[in-house]
């Protein structure tokens, strides 16, 4: 920039200048009112229709739906699932964004890649692979049939599937923000004489925490919400393998409209939770 | 000067390397990698005869057709409604416009299955969309509308959100420069915003297109899963295995993969070129 003249305008021309690069005020608010109804449309519509679906048979259908004993079950495996995935993809996304961003090597891009490959991959082959490996007919399989271990239509298959599916949600998150932040302060920690571990608490988990958390929420989300991949390995057992979003698809299959209605009314208040944190992150973050 | 010098004498001042790069690595091969050599390394008896005639049967060829056309329709019109609501979202003011914001991301946020079984209510014959189309002869449940349907809620914060940072961004001295040359607004948008939103736009389609291919959840309850019409690719990977043809499913997803991998590379350089143009 140095080198450049600044143009001063006069008060009455800026003026002039920035009305003219905007929209007229009816032009404003036709897009604004075309953008309230594509939104409307396409997401307030079928979040208004779970509510209105679950309720359509009154509140004691809604209530029992969510309190059958196979319901219950099934909140409790998607709680144990997520409970088990979440916090393992947390430290492995907190220590890749640590080896990625803090470091020069060769190889960062592929290992970036190979991070984000989870995301591109179809969740059903998220599933299907690990079929391939634990399944009756699979690597292990006769090994594992042999010393009577069930991983492929067991509790086992639907936390592999789930923490293949949400791999990436952390690193994701961390490794932009870790990238912005540089190496400076840590750099300096270290002249300072601190150790691996201080200068990870007391420097780079106060600067990334925000972030942190909005990774971990939204891996949260996939974790509890994930269908096609869980769907592959659950072998759908009710009451054993079955997790809440395969708890929808049970009863929707078996024309219990309002009881699936209502299990996925309990999926959009986790979602709606998730938005509620996320923006609170964000706007924490932003300060 | 004596930070830069002691960086040349040890290239690695901050500690963990080892152990961070261990780990990452060790967590990725046995999560993801390894899994995955499964689908090429398999044994389920799956040679080149059976690939090639899994791949070429007419009913696997219409599920891939089915799955390109709709997430690419859906990808297309993503693209044009998410840039009307980025646009909307960065450049004016109006009331409710936080909450406008955090619903883009629900599509993220809400499980792929409560999306499947909420649209089909929607658009089914007797649902509220489903039910005004109906006497206009335009079926959308059970119908490759109704799969774009579905993938256009699942893709649209890809756009959104691929858009909306290069928008915010973006000086607007350009833009007051083509006003007092006397360009109308619409021409401005045309020859000088519309260009440096391109790339992000097409990030945005790449994303949400490269979702939509692979997409289950929201696409199994509202397609009716007819052969040769609204069956897509995933579901017929799904199909083969309820018939323990793992050989089939394995053939059919190694297609689905390797369309996936072309995609993320395109996808990738797709993010390094608006990285480049909006710096």
């Amino acid at each position: 920039m140095a080198g450049k003249e600044p143009v001063i305008a006069s008060p009455s021309l800026q003026g002039s200048i920035s009305t003219a690069a905007t929209e007229p005020r009816w032009a404003r608010w036709l897009l604004i009112g075309t953008a309230g109804l594509v939104l409307l449309w396409l997401i307030v519509l079928p979040l208004v229709i779970v509510l209105t679906e679950a309720l359509k048979k009154g509140w004691s259908v809604y209530a029992a739906a969510l309190t059958d004993p196979d319901a219950m079950s099934a909140l409790k495996l998607t709680l144990l699932v997520a409970l088990i995935t979440v916090p393992l993809n947390t430290v492995f996304g907190v220590v890749a964004a640590w080896a990625v961003t803090k470091f020069k090597f060769r190889g960062k891009g592929l290992l970036i890649t190979l991070i984000d490959l989870p995301f591109a991959v179809s969740p059903v082959i998220g599933g299907l692979i690990y079929v391939l490996v634990f399944g009756a007919h699979g690597w292990f399989g006769p090994w594992l049939d042999a010393h009577n271990i069930k991983i492929i239509f067991a509790v086992p298959g639907i936390v592999l599937a789930t923490l293949f599916i949400t791999f990436p949600f952390v690193a994701r998150e961390l490794i932009p923000l870790m990238e912005d932040q540089g190496v400076q302060e840590e750099e300096a920690a270290v002249t300072l004489g601190a150790r691996g571990w201080t200068i990870f608490f007391k420097v780079t988990l106060p600067n990334i925490k925000w972030g942190l958390l909005y990774g971990i929420i939204l891996c949260n989300a996939r974790a509890m919400g994930e269908f096609g991949a869980v769907s592959v390995v659950s072998g759908h057992i009710r009451g054993e393998t079955n997790t809440l979003p395969l708890h929808v698809e049970i009863l929707y299959n078996e024309y219990q409209f309002s009881a699936s209605f209502a299990v996925a009314s309990l999926l959009l208040l986790l979602a709606m939770v998730t938005l509620i944190l996320k923006s609170w992150f964000t706007r924490k973050d932003a300060h | 000067m004596s930070q830069v010098k002691v960086k040349g004498i040890q290239r690695k001042v901050i500690p963990g390397f080892g152990l961070t790069m261990g780990f990452s690595v060790f967590y990725l091969s046995v999560v993801v990698l390894i899994p995955l050599a499964a689908l090429l390394f398999n044994s389920t008896g799956l040679t080149w005869g059976k690939f090639w005639q899994v791949a070429t049967d007419p009913r696997v060829l219409a599920s891939y057709r089915v799955s390109f056309t709709t997430a690419a329709a859906a990808a297309l019109l993503d693209a044009v409604l998410g840039l009307l609501l980025a646009w909307v979202l960065v450049r004016y003011k109006f009331p409710g416009k936080a909450l406008f914001d955090a619903l883009i991301d629900l599509p993220f946020a809400l499980p792929t299955a409560v999306a499947g079984v909420s649209l089909t209510a929607l658009y089914a014959q007797n649902g509220w969309i489903g039910s005004l189309l109906e006497p206009l002869g335009i079926k959308v449940a059970f119908t490759p509308i109704g799969i774009t349907l579905a993938l256009m809620f699942i893709g649209i914060p890809f756009v959104v959100r691929t858009v909306q940072p290069v928008l915010e961004d973006m000086e607007s001295d350009a833009e007051e420069a083509a006003a007092t040359l006397g360009a109308g607004r619409f021409r401005t948008f045309c020859k000088v915003i519309f260009p440096n939103l391109l790339p992000p736009l097409l990030t945005g389609f790449a994303l949400a297109f490269a979702r939509g291919i692979g997409e289950y959840g929201s696409v199994v309850f509202i397609s009716g899963n007819m052969p040769m019409r609204t069956e897509i690719a995933p579901l017929l990977i799904m199909s083969k295995l309820e018939q323990y043809d793992y050989a089939g499913a394995t053939a059919v997803a190694i297609i689905l993969l390797s369309i996936s991998f072309l995609l993320l590379l395109l996808i990738n350089s797709l993010q390094r070129w608006v990285r480049r143009t909006s710096r």
